[in-house]
Formats: structure tokens, C-alpha cells, sequence
């Protein structure tokens, strides 16, 4: 009895421990980010909280910061330029990942641990490294300082996240389905269509958003590629950081913070969707 | 009739065969555009730079005669008479053509200050009369070190693993003794062991940071589960420059927290904890955390819970039914993380160059300053090459071990 | 069967015309850039004051049409040159100048020589890197003689600061690395002399100090450390030397902070993390004059370095970038390009012409680098002996950080 008492003591404050312990972890993954969302705001030009501030007089706030975004050329280009790279990557490395994805997911695939190791290499092969073999390479062919340029060397670092979450989707896909579809008289063509497609489309966006965000996200192929004209958001980012941070990287920081979250949140609601309760683990 | 079977069976075999072929090439023809995307953009590219870590034609191009001409010298003792002719006619020559600025410039990696002596050299090479070991040494004094000859003879080799030598702070003498370069000058191999320890405790941190929030996401009630995973997503979704920006603010001298600190204990509290080692290592540390929790909690989901209240139910005390039975059973999520951090840790550039100030730096940011800066290519390709192989090694591991398709995002 | 080959043609299909459309969208997106950039310069006011109009030649028609791509460090700096340099120019030959940023280095030179794809034609550099790049073979090469005499009639390399005309570059300005404090930290005995710089007991506090390369570092170090101007590159070029100045930065070394980019230590000066910093001459000026910081230059023993003009070897417009380059180092256009930014012409017939701010109304006379009474202690930064010494000094330098 007094075991048990003393074993029931011991669980309870370890779990009172381990929670205490993980909302700090968890405090400590989300506060700086939530930390910059004030301070985008600050009336002055520094990066602490001013008496203004604490006391929640809104004169210590403005939007000033956010509408230099808005007047600066620069920063305007550079959301124009993300935006082109980042679609146009986006949509090569969909199609040449999905396309991999279906081969790899058929039983049949030869030498399928090796491909799918290459495949999946440019998420782990050292971005310096990458960046300076395509820095030779792409300026040898006349391709660097290009948005072109640019959009191959995203579209590279974006393929691996659309294999590996089409490959995720393919491996959970019910084959019996395409027979059933078939021996019920659709054609393939319909099949594909109202059957495949449906069932593979949550993981194909998925993999499209994840590599969005990486192109998004994505500054050294850029640093060594990119002339001025191909200045991407993550870019002038860098150069702010570098050489004096104003406030209005942190209006910046605020407003990729905020996409990032939509971004997250429709990844969440195609996962939820696509996933049956309960088949979570895997 | 039995033959007619026979018949038929290796009919079928033949046909099964035939149209596996065919469903197996139908399957490489899918994979086959991105396999053929990725060697064009990606492994070529790769390739073709870490080529420039053994391969430099320069003095082979530049001064053809003179590299034929040492070649045959085995670099002991003094250099062939037949060198120092055909150095003084290749230098009119490179002189003339407006190429010897090249060749100084590659000299200039393998021994400072050979660059002004090559150039000025060249200009009055074509005055130049037997015997040249004289006029050479006339023009300036250090001709008449034979290591200068030495490292000409050393360079002359277009494929060479000179600067993997280079990239081992060590360098080659004129008869091929291979030495340490000077305690002050050595700096490579620190930074590889400096990004090595840095990996190492970014993956420690992780896993000490990352395990325990794992197990409690894994084991909060339903409703709470997803609200905590979005918590550790979001970081994990947010931009990388983005995260460290965040970083700067809070850390910086008159940052976030030094002003809580400065409030609590005086202006003096205020300490560096950016631009230096820690800042590294808590930015890297942030951004590294979602890959070591997300594997770790997809492996606990699937730890059936019986299995614990078995072992409790057989007289365990809860310590050991935890270290004994449930967590050998996640070893393989948080070691699939572990992996992953460390190998994507290995390669980091963008942090360490924002918030590692001076001691934070990593090889990574080494390779940078020759790609970019000392435009000391061979030397940066030996390095990327060095640290490349590493990774990979690693990457065989994690896809022979782990395998590849436990790759998951979020 | 047939869904998969829909699914291939279909997918070759997408590739097809997303790369047909990309390459559409961006010559399309280039030539609007392009004409976007001169539609806004031939908006810009053009400057009317003293002379920035050259007697307006049409002989220059010949070139209308044409463009040169010039490549500059940005900012106020790039300003500068399309006031003083490039805006007259424009109005002289008909020609368009498209102006590019870039953050120094050889690096995108070399790519562009060696892939034989030229699209930079004139580039502003720093005299080391255009010796670098001279030596290379990646710059054409510009004839001294056909740069204008100066008024008086004396011939261009006479009339330019030493070293100033190189085979393949033709220095515009001269700028000044000085030590700059902030005069709310020391009261009534602020620092004086660069030695003050090192001294942290009678001048407490951080010191900034620029961390991409050994240059003027050492330099600084040996000078404060008492080695005459001109014994510093005798003395760095013995081992002795060598350990002597790395000494004296070590007695510093904790109370560093680095900085990279030019806005950096100007950045560090008003935030109070540091109380010194090594910085270019023009970035305080500005911070002095346009944002009213408390800023004061320490001259003595400052290091003055070069800037030039140079051609990528292979450009495709040589003679009108010849022209360029003769047109903005003359002696008046050098003496513009100082009402705009604090840094000094190169030319010594340019100096008598420099006049006030056209930006604040301030005399810029007493705030060029290489004005008489500013440069009475100061050397020149010995890009030769640095062009010897980079590798060697780099790697040590490279190794003395990181520990």
C-alpha cells in the first residue's frame, strides 16, 4: 500500500517535472518568434521594449516600419522576385518530384534505396558546397544571374521534400482501390482522375508547399548566383542582418512569420484530412 | 500433352518476364526526369567543382617547358640546368602573352611572395644569357632555394592532391616530405574539429531538449496533442533568417534579455552571448530541434502502452520499466534524429555567419572565404570535398540503418 | 497502361511550356527592368550647380543608344557616382548607364572572364583587388595617356596621388580608414592617437575592428605599437614583424567586436556596443553631418586606400568604357563626386575644387581623407606588398580568429 502511494508520489511529480520541463522547451521554440511580433511595431528605432511600450501607451507604437516595406523599391523588387522563384520552383519540382514518387512507389522499381538516396541528397549535402559547384557551373553556361539559374538550383532543393512526402502518401495508397475503380468499368483515364488523383493530391500540395517554403527560404544558392536584379526577400534579408539590422527586417520577419503559419496550417488541415483517425502513428 | 504444357509454362514465363521488364522500365521512365534534372543541375555541378580540388593546369599551361622540365627532376638536391632554361624562356613567353599574372598567382598559394617574384622576373627574362641559374638569381636571391623549385615542381603536375595537403594544414618540401605548416598558421583542421564539436553538442542539446518534449506531446491527451505539435511545427516552418534575426534581438548586448538582466542586476550583467561561440550554438540549436522531435514522437505514438504497465505490473520500479523497457523502444526515432541533425549540422553556413562573430565560425564559412574572397578555388573544393565525404558517409549510414522512406516531414 | 503514359505525356507537357513560359516572362522581365532603371535616372533631378553639366557635346551621338553596365558598392556611394559621374556623362554621349551593386571581390570578375560571358563593363574596386584581377589577366587594359591633363596642363600621372594609375585601373577617390569614438563616453581627456586605440586602461570600453582581412589591422597595430609610416611594410615583411603586430592585436583581442560590412561600425558606435571603432573616413562624416551623432574622427595614423576603375577583360563596349572612365576621373568630375560623399578625389588639381555638401551645406574641404591637415601622420595602404603577402597573412590572420 505505501509502495504504491510512494510509486503514485514519484509518477506524479515526474509527470509534474516532465511538463514543467517540456513548456519550457516549447517556451523556448516559439518565444523568439513571438518575441519580434511587438517589437515590429516599436515607435523607435531599437530593438527592446521602450517604457512606451511596457506601459501600452500607443504612442509607443507604429506601423511605421511596415510601410518602409511598402515605399522601398528594394524590399518591393525582392517580395517580386521571391515570389516569381519561388512559384516557378515550386511548380518544376512538383511535377519532376511527384512523377519520381509514382516510379519509386511501384513495386517494381529497380535499384529503388539507391535512386531514392540521390533523390533525396540535396537536403543533406552542405548547401556551401552545393551552391559553389552550381556557381561554377551555371556562370559556365551563362545561367547565373538569371532568374533562371535561380529557379534550377530551388527547384533542386525543393524535389526532395515532394519525394519524400509523395512517397509517404504513395506507401499508405490502397492499390485495390484502381482495381475496384477499373473492374467497376471507368476507364483509366477516369480512374486517375476521380480515384488516384484525389487520394494523392493532399500529399502532391503538401510537398508543393514544403518546397515553396523552401524556396521561399532559401538565400546562399541565391548569394552566389543572383545579381542584383535577382535580390529575393531571404537576400536582402541577409544583407540587413549583415549590415545594420533596421526594424524593418523585423516587419519582414513578422509578415514571413505569418505566411509561414498559413502555409503550416493548410499542411496541417490536408494531413488531418488525408490521415484516418488513429493511423497517425506509422 | 506434356510437352504442349512445357510449352506453354515457358511461354508464360517469357511473357511474365517481358512485361515485368516492361513495368520496370515503365517505372524508371517516371524517375528517370528528376534522375536526369538532378545529374544536370545538381551532381554535375558538384562534381565538376570538387574536381578543382586535384586537377589545376595552370603551370602545365602557363609554363609548359619548364613543367615538362621539372617533372623528371626527383626534387632533391638542386633542380635540373635544363629548368632554369626553360623557366627563362617560358617566363618571356608568359611575359609577351600577358599569362604570367596567372601563374604568379597560383605560385602565390604554395609560397608567399613568389607572385612578385615570378612577375618581376618575367620582365627581364628575355634578357636573359647562360648561364641562367646566375641570372636568375641575380634578379632576385631567392632563386637559389631549391624549395622554390620545389613548389614549381609540385604545381607543375596538373592532377596532384596538393591541396588536400593544404587543406590538412601541412605542406609539401621540394623532395616530397610532407610537413606540418607552423602552429600559427595552422587553422583547417581546428575548424573541422571545432564543426565536429559543434554538431555534436547541437545533437546532444537536441536530444536533451527534444526527448523529453517529445514524450510529453506523445502522451498528452488527444485535443492537446495537435495544439502542441502546431507549437513545434510553426519554429520548424518559420524562415531560417527569420529565426536568427530573432536570435540577435534577444541576445544582442542591448538586447531582450540583457536588458531583463540589466534591470534585475545592474548595467554590468549584461554579457556576450552572440557573435561568438554561443550564439552558434543556441541559433543552431533552435533551428535543429523540430528534426529531432518530430521523429522521436512518431516513434513513441507507436510504443503500445501495455507494454509499460506490464513491466510496473511485474514489480518494476517506474525508472527501470522507463530506461529498461520504453526507452530502448524510441531508440530509434531520437537516433534517426540524431543522425539527421548532426549530418544537416555538419554543413550549416547561414547561422554561424550571422551570429558566430569570430570563435563561431565553421568549415562551411572557411570554404566561403576561398570561393569568394581569396578566390583560392583548389583549396576551397579540398575542403568541400573533405567535409562532402563526411556527410555522405554519414547519409549511407542513416539510409543503410534507418533507411530512407523513415524520412518524414512533421 | 494508358494512364501512365497520359500521366508522362502530360507531365513533359507541364515542363515544356513552364519553361517556355519562364523564359518569356524573364527576357520580358529583364528588358522592363532595364527600361524601368532609365526611366527613373532620366527622372532624377539633374544637378545644376557649379559646373556638374559638362559643355554639353553632341559629338557624342555616335554612342546615343548604347549602354554601359557600371558596377559599384551601393548606397550613398553609387549615388554619388550617378550625381558626379554618371548623370553628365549620360548627357554628354547619349549613352544609358545601368547601375549595379555588388559587395567587392574578384570573385564574380573571374566567373564572368572565364566562362566568357561579360556583363559588367566598368567596375568599381578596391585597388588591391583590380591588381589581383590586373594580374589575372581579367581586366583590359586602360592607356594613361589618354586621360585629360588637369587644367593647369599638367600631365594625368602627375596630377594623381601616387600609385594612382595602374596598367589596368584609374583611381577616383582616396579613402581614409580612421579611428572614430563616441565623444559622450570619454569627458573632458578624450583618445587622440591611434595608440589611444590600444590602450584599454586610460580608454575602457570595446573596440570594433574590421574582420574580413589582415589589411590595415596590422598596419593599425604596428603604428600604435610605435613603427614609423613608412618602416610598416619593411617591418611586416619579417617574421618578427609579423608576431610583433599580431602582439599588440592580442592585447585587445577579448575587447573586440568585429564588424564586416561599412555600415557595421557605425551601427556599433550608436548602439553602445562599442566605444572605438576602425571605420572608413565617409561613414562617419555621414553620421556626423546627416544624423547628428556625437561621432569625433581620430586622423593620426590614418591608412588611405584606393579606389578605381577597371574594364572585365572581353567586354563587349571597351571604347565606350574607356571614354567613361577618362570622362568621370577629370578633374572637375572628381571634384563633384565630393560634394556627395566624404571621400577624397584622387586627382591634386581636384582638391582646391572641392566645395560644400550638396547634401548638408557642410565644406567638405576639411573632411577629405587626404586633405593636408588630416593626412599629416597618414600612409598609404601598400597594395603591391599586399598582393605578395594576402595568401600568408590570410591564413594566419584566418587562424589567429578563429582561436
Amino acid at each position: 500500500m505505501a509502495a504504491a502511494k510512494r510509486r503514485f508520489e514519484w509518477a506524479t511529480i515526474e509527470k509534474r517535472f516532465n511538463a514543467a520541463y517540456a513548456i519550457a522547451v516549447l517556451f523556448f521554440l516559439v518565444a523568439p518568434l513571438i518575441v519580434i511580433i511587438p517589437l515590429s511595431f516599436n515607435a523607435e528605432p531599437y530593438f527592446s521594449f521602450t517604457t512606451k511600450m511596457l506601459t501600452l501607451n500607443p504612442e509607443g507604437f507604429s506601423l511605421r516600419w511596415y510601410q518602409d516595406i511598402v515605399e522601398n523599391p528594394q524590399w518591393l523588387q525582392a517580395i517580386g522576385n521571391s515570389l516569381i522563384i519561388a512559384i516557378c520552383a515550386t511548380a518544376l519540382s512538383t511535377v519532376l518530384g511527384t512523377l519520381a514518387a509514382l516510379g519509386l512507389a511501384r513495386s517494381n522499381m529497380p535499384f529503388r534505396d539507391l535512386i531514392m538516396a540521390i533523390l533525396i541528397s540535396p537536403l543533406v549535402v552542405p548547401i556551401i558546397i552545393a551552391a559553389a559547384g552550381m556557381y561554377f557551373f551555371y556562370s559556365s553556361i551563362g545561367l547565373a544571374q538569371t532568374h533562371l539559374g535561380i529557379i534550377l538550383a530551388h527547384t533542386t532543393l525543393g524535389t526532395p521534400f515532394v519525394v519524400i512526402t509523395m512517397t509517404a502518401t504513395l506507401s499508405g495508397f490502397d492499390r485495390n482501390l484502381i482495381k475496384a475503380a477499373s473492374s467497376l468499368g471507368a476507364d483509366p483515364l477516369t480512374t486517375f482522375m476521380r480515384v488516384t488523383l484525389p487520394l494523392v493530391a493532399p500529399g502532391m500540395i503538401s510537398g508543393a508547399l514544403f518546397a515553396f517554403a523552401a524556396s521561399f527560404d532559401e538565400v546562399v544558392t541565391v548569394l552566389f548566383l543572383g545579381g542584383p536584379d535577382q535580390r529575393t526577400i531571404p537576400r536582402q534579408m541577409w544583407s540587413g542582418i549583415r549590415e545594420q539590422i533596421s526594424p524593418t527586417i523585423l516587419a519582414v520577419a513578422v509578415l514571413l512569420i505569418i505566411v509561414s503559419s498559413l502555409l503550416l496550417l493548410t499542411v496541417e488541415k490536408l494531413r488531418r484530412r488525408h490521415t484516418p483517425q488513429g493511423a497517425k502513428a506509422s | 500433352m506434356a510437352g504442349a504444357a512445357a510449352i506453354t509454362a515457358s511461354d508464360l514465363r517469357a511473357r511474365f518476364v517481358r512485361s515485368g521488364m516492361r513495368a520496370r522500365r515503365i517505372s524508371f521512365l517516371l524517375v528517370l526526369p528528376l534522375l536526369l534534372f538532378l545529374a544536370v543541375t545538381f551532381i554535375l555541378p558538384i562534381g565538376d567543382m570538387l574536381m578543382r580540388s586535384v586537377e589545376d593546369p595552370t603551370i602545365a599551361q602557363v609554363l609548359p617547358r619548364t613543367a615538362d622540365a621539372l617533372r623528371s627532376w626527383d626534387g632533391k638536391g638542386r633542380p635540373p640546368y635544363s629548368a632554369y632554361a626553360a623557366l627563362a624562356s617560358d617566363l618571356e613567353v608568359a611575359q609577351r602573352d600577358g599569362t604570367i599574372g596567372r601563374a604568379a598567382t597560383r605560385m602565390n598559394f604554395e609560397v608567399p611572395g613568389m607572385r612578385s617574384m615570378l612577375m618581376s622576373t618575367a620582365r627581364v627574362a628575355g634578357k636573359f644569357e647562360p648561364p641562367y641559374a646566375q641570372a636568375f638569381n641575380a634578379v632576385d636571391a631567392r632563386w637559389a632555394d631549391p624549395e622554390i623549385f620545389g613548389a614549381l615542381r609540385h604545381a607543375s603536375f596538373t592532377n596532384s592532391i596538393g591541396y588536400y595537403i593544404s587543406a590538412l594544414d601541412r605542406s609539401r618540401k621540394a623532395d616530397g616530405q610532407i610537413i606540418m605548416q607552423p602552429e600559427e598558421d595552422q587553422v583547417y583542421m581546428m575548424l573541422f574539429a571545432r564543426t565536429l564539436f559543434v554538431a555534436a553538442m547541437v545533437t546532444a542539446l537536441c536530444f536533451v531538449l527534444g526527448y523529453p518534449l517529445a514524450y510529453f506531446i506523445a502522451h498528452a491527451s488527444d485535443k492537446w496533442r495537435n495544439y502542441l505539435l502546431i507549437l513545434v511545427l510553426l519554429p520548424f516552418w518559420t524562415s531560417l533568417l527569420v529565426r536568427t534575426t530573432a536570435w540577435i534581438v534577444l541576445l544582442q548586448t542591448n538586447g531582450v534579455i540583457n536588458d531583463v538582466l540589466a534591470i534585475f542586476f545592474g548595467d554590468g550583467a549584461r554579457t556576450q552571448m552572440i557573435y561568438n561561440m554561443t550564439g552558434t550554438l543556441v541559433a543552431m540549436t533552435h533551428i535543429l530541434l523540430p528534426f529531432m522531435i518530430l521523429p522521436t514522437y512518431s516513434v513513441m505514438l507507436s510504443v503500445p502502452p501495455a507494454l509499460r504497465r506490464a513491466a510496473l505490473s511485474l514489480g518494476a520500479r517506474p525508472w527501470q520499466a522507463f530506461w529498461r523497457v520504453y526507452f530502448p523502444m524510441t531508440l530509434p526515432g531520437a537516433g534517426a534524429g540524431a543522425l539527421l541533425v548532426f549530418i544537416l549540422a555538419l554543413g550549416y553556413y547561414i547561422t554561424p555567419a550571422l551570429v558566430g562573430g569570430r570563435t563561431g565560425q565553421l568549415i562551411s564559412n572557411m570554404i566561403e572565404f576561398h570561393m569568394k574572397t581569396s578566390l583560392n578555388w583548389g583549396l576551397a573544393a579540398a575542403l568541400g570535398g573533405i567535409l562532402l565525404s563526411g556527410v555522405m558517409a554519414l547519409y549511407i549510414v542513416y539510409a543503410r540503418v534507418i533507411g530512407l522512406n523513415r524520412l518524414r516531414l512533421g | 497502361m494508358g494512364r501512365l503514359t497520359t500521366v508522362i505525356i502530360a507531365a513533359a507537357a507541364a515542363i515544356v511550356i513552364l519553361a517556355g513560359v519562364l523564359l518569356f516572362m524573364l527576357n520580358n522581365n529583364s528588358e522592363h527592368d532595364a527600361e524601368q532603371m532609365n526611366k527613373d535616372l532620366n527622372s532624377m533631378p539633374l544637378p545644376s550647380a557649379n559646373g556638374a553639366m559638362p559643355a554639353g557635346s553632341p559629338a557624342g551621338a555616335a554612342l546615343r543608344g548604347q549602354s554601359l553596365v557600371v558596377v559599384s558598392w551601393g548606397g550613398a556611394y553609387t549615388k554619388s557616382q550617378i550625381e558626379a559621374y554618371h548623370k553628365p556623362w549620360e548627357a554628354k554621349t547619349g549613352a544609358k548607364i545601368n547601375s549595379v551593386d555588388y559587395s567587392g571581390g574578384v570573385a564574380e570578375i573571374k566567373a564572368q572572364v572565364e566562362a566568357g560571358n561579360v556583363n559588367w563593363d566598368v567596375v568599381d574596386m578596391e585597388i588591391a583587388d583590380a591588381q589581383r584581377a590586373c594580374d589575372e589577366g581579367l581586366l583590359e587594359k586602360i592607356d594613361a595617356g589618354l586621360l585629360p591633363p588637369a587644367p593647369d596642363g599638367t600631365p594625368a600621372v602627375q596630377d594623381f596621388v601616387p600609385n594612382g594609375i595602374t596598367p589596368c585601373a584609374v583611381t577616383s577617390i582616396v579613402f581614409g580608414h580612421i579611428i572614430a569614438y563616441d565623444s559622450t563616453k570619454f569627458g573632458a581627456s578624450p583618445p587622440r592617437t591611434l595608440a589611444d586605440f590600444f590602450n584599454l586602461t586610460a580608454f575602457p570600453g570595446k573596440r570594433g575592428l574590421r574582420k574580413t582581412s589582415p589589411t590595415i589591422n596590422l598596419e593599425m597595430a604596428l603604428r600604435a605599437d610605435g613603427v614609423a609610416g613608412d618602416k610598416v611594410y619593411a617591418t611586416l615583411s619579417t617574421r618578427a614583424g609579423i608576431d610583433r603586430a599580431f602582439a599588440k592585436l592580442d592585447t585587445i583581442k577579448n575587447q573586440v567586436v568585429w564588424w564586416e560590412a561599412g555600415a557595421q561600425p557605425v551601427q556599433l558606435l550608436a548602439d553602445g556596443e562599442v566605444t572605438m571603432t576602425s571605420a572608413y573616413n565617409g561613414r562617419i562624416f555621414d553620421a556626423q553631418v546627416n544624423e547628428k551623432k556625437p561621432f569625433v574622427i581620430i586622423w593620426d595614423g590614418e591608412l588611405l586606400e584606393l579606389d578605381v576603375f577597371g574594364i572585365t577583360k572581353g567586354t563587349k563596349h571597351l571604347n565606350l568604357a574607356r571614354d567613361f572612365i577618362s570622362f568621370a576621373t577629370d578633374t572637375q568630375r572628381l571634384a563633384d563626386q565630393a560634394r556627395w560623399i566624404a571621400y577624397g578625389p584622387a586627382r591634386r588639381s581636384s582638391l582646391p575644387l572641392v566645395g560644400k555638401s550638396a547634401l548638408s551645406g557642410v565644406d567638405m574641404r576639411p573632411n577629405m581623407p587626404n586633405a593636408p591637415e588630416n593626412a599629416a601622420n597618414a600612409i598609404q595602404v601598400d597594395f603591391q606588398w599586399w598582393a605578395d603577402h594576402q595568401e600568408e597573412l590570410n591564413q594566419r590572420w584566418n587562424a589567429w580568429l578563429a582561436k
